[in-house]
């Protein structure tokens, strides 16, 4: 009984939680044919946006694929002092509101803060621009790539790497030939998931962006935007592609995540059917 | 001499693990770094192959000083006791690998990679991957993997620690073998004075992070420097206040000059080999514990029973 009550409730929680009003922004979108739809997507605001977006998503995913790997082999393979202040220095961002991030970055890098006047003078305007909105999806995005693929560095062990470099392989090599091979699926699934925060990112955006329509607007700015102005069509578009984009990335991620597990256990299949062979 | 150890010292933390480690290596021998485990042997191998950085003291490898160089500029193979087989490659690209990143041609590689799997007996499963090998056969992948770069010394780090007692004994006897073919300056390490003596033909006995002994099989279980390295290679027991080996103890049933007087307390039939254990009535109340290793013709001759007098003579005396 209790199981069933149990049920009920869960599917009740999220009826009214998720599928009720991702559903109806659906049905929204879709009421009345797909004209509107087309129309509202192919308008210049909404083509900016998505090109905005795309740009920031893709900046800040390399950046944060490249500080993610150094960072993740720096704590895992490395002593030093401070390294477990590093380690917590880097869920900040996770604990830290977006907003927040959005008003630290703009106190640093502010056109009339020193870093950001010096910055300007040298013909790098931070904020209110793509590099001030890249800054903060990187710093909103941070430990995503790092904590997928830390404990999977961990449990590779540096013994393979310790051989490589006894073969004569150079650091550049190990890590090409040997470390990269061992963690690339947990690679896969922190872009993915790094992607998706970064396609989906408001809070931050919208502080440092200053939402300027055509020029620094991405696509969640452009759906807040649109809503305030009562083109719900517009508004109701742009979140349906977000939200699709939102899902198919996370059938990506669950397809990496599993596969490894997968391809593990059947590896140890093989190898227990060939045991019988001797060595 | 193929390695040349000098002065070397080594701590992680406030733990010293190797001090004032000073040992040769001759070229074309077959080493074993011998020791109880946390005795430095590891970490001395380790730093011969460059892995980890001693805090003072030089390494030569072939007459050069290696002591900064990295390990990929060493020129040494070494085989891990948990294979550190490269899981996403197949037993030929493992042993490939080496000559890979060295930029040797195809055809090159193609050869030299076929005699080695001919050498270690896995051409059959060059196509494998090393999740789909035994413990043995991913040991032999990795000897393999090491001797494709021709390393001017090949260094195993407990080679054989990972594997079943079956396995061990038919890949050390091998591992001789091997060494009689290929003729390239071996140290091994391990714990087990067996295998030390059954393989190599030069022990370095280490403990404490110090070395207590160096020689041949033979020396080292015959003229033993100290108690701890005496006990470390095999059986013994105190007689008349000194270290002997059981099968050293000669008994008699009647008294002898410099015979220690000793009540047998239990006579044990293990086969060919009797033992004799017997507690001597000593200076003290309390009397020691002694036991003695005879063949089984001797213990039948003796006749020994539980409450019998023998006397006891360490063999030489």
């Amino acid at each position: 009984m209790t199981k069933y009550v149990l049920r009920i409730v869960a599917l009740l929680y999220l009826l009214f939680l998720l599928v009720l009003p991702v559903g109806l922004i659906g049905w929204r979108t879709f009421q009345h044919g797909l004209a509107p739809v087309w129309t509202a997507l192919s308008s210049p605001e909404a083509v900016h946006a998505f090109a905005v977006t795309l740009s920031v998503a893709v900046w800040a995913v390399l950046a944060n694929t490249v500080f993610g790997v150094g960072t993740a082999l720096l704590l895992v393979r490395h002593r030093f002092p401070g390294k477990r202040i590093l380690g917590a220095l880097i869920d900040v961002p996770v604990a830290v509101s977006p907003v927040v991030v959005g008003l630290a970055l703009i106190l640093v890098y502010g056109r009339f803060e020193p870093v950001g006047g010096w910055l300007r003078r040298h013909g790098l305007q931070i904020i209110f621009s793509l590099p001030g909105m890249v800054l903060a999806t990187v710093f909103v995005s941070l430990p995503l790539v790092v904590r997928a693929i830390a404990p999977v560095l961990q449990e590779l062990g540096a013994d393979q790497e310790q051989a490589a470099h006894t073969l004569g392989a150079g650091r550049w090599q190990t890590f090409r030939r040997i470390t990269l091979p061992g963690i690339r699926w947990a690679l896969a699934y922190g872009v993915v998931l790094c992607l998706a925060r970064a396609l989906g990112e408001f809070g931050a955006v919208a502080v440092v962006s200053g939402g300027l329509v055509g020029q620094t607007q991405t696509l969640t700015l452009f759906v807040k935007e649109r809503f305030d102005n009562f083109d719900s069509t517009a508004a109701f578009t742009a979140a349906t592609a977000l939200a699709l984009i939102a899902v198919l990335s996370l059938l990506l991620a669950k397809l990496l995540r599993p596969s490894t597990e997968r391809s593990r256990s059947r590896v140890v299949a093989e190898a227990s059917t060939v045991k019988g062979d001797n060595h | 001499m193929a390695i040349e150890v000098q002065g070397i010292n080594k701590s992680f933390g406030a733990t010293p693990v190797l001090r004032d480690v000073s040992v040769d290596i001759a070229s074309g021998s077959l080493t074993a770094l011998l020791g109880p485990s946390g005795g430095g042997k590891s970490t001395l191998l380790r730093v011969i192959a460059g892995l980890e950085t001693p805090d003072t003291g030089t390494v030569r490898i072939d007459g050069t000083d290696a002591t900064r160089l990295a390990p990929q500029r060493r020129n040494v193979g070494f085989v891990f006791q948990h294979y550190a087989a490269f899981k996403h490659l197949t037993v030929y690209r493992n042993i490939a690998f080496g000559l890979e990143v060295r930029g040797r041609p195809k055809a090159e590689i193609r050869q030299r990679v076929g005699e080695l799997l001919d050498l270690v007996h896995l051409g059959q499963l060059a196509d494998r991957y090393p999740a789909q090998l035994s413990g043995g056969q991913r040991q032999r992948m990795a000897l393999a993997r090491a001797l494709a770069v021709q390393p001017r010394v090949l260094l195993l780090d407990e080679p054989f620690g990972a594997l079943d007692a079956q396995v061990r004994k038919e890949l050390r006897t091998w591992l001789r073998r091997l060494h009689d073919e290929v003729h390239v300056t071996t140290v091994f390490v391990t714990h087990d004075q067996e295998e030390a003596m059954d393989v190599a033909d030069s022990i370095v006995v280490l403990a404490g992070g110090v070395v207590e002994q160096v020689g041949s099989p033979g020396e080292i279980y015959d003229k033993p420097a100290n108690e701890f390295v005496m006990s470390f290679l095999g059986p013994v027991t105190r007689l008349g206040g000194r270290l002997v080996r059981p099968h050293d103890v000669l008994l008699s049933r009647t008294p002898e000059p410099f015979a220690v007087e000793a009540t047998v307390t239990r006579v044990v039939r293990l086969g060919f080999e009797v033992r004799v254990e017997a507690a001597t009535s000593g200076d003290d109340s309390a009397g020691t514990d002694v036991w003695a290793q005879v063949s089984r013709g001797t213990a039948d001759g003796l006749g020994l029973a539980p409450g019998d007098t023998v006397y006891l003579t360490p063999q030489p005396a």
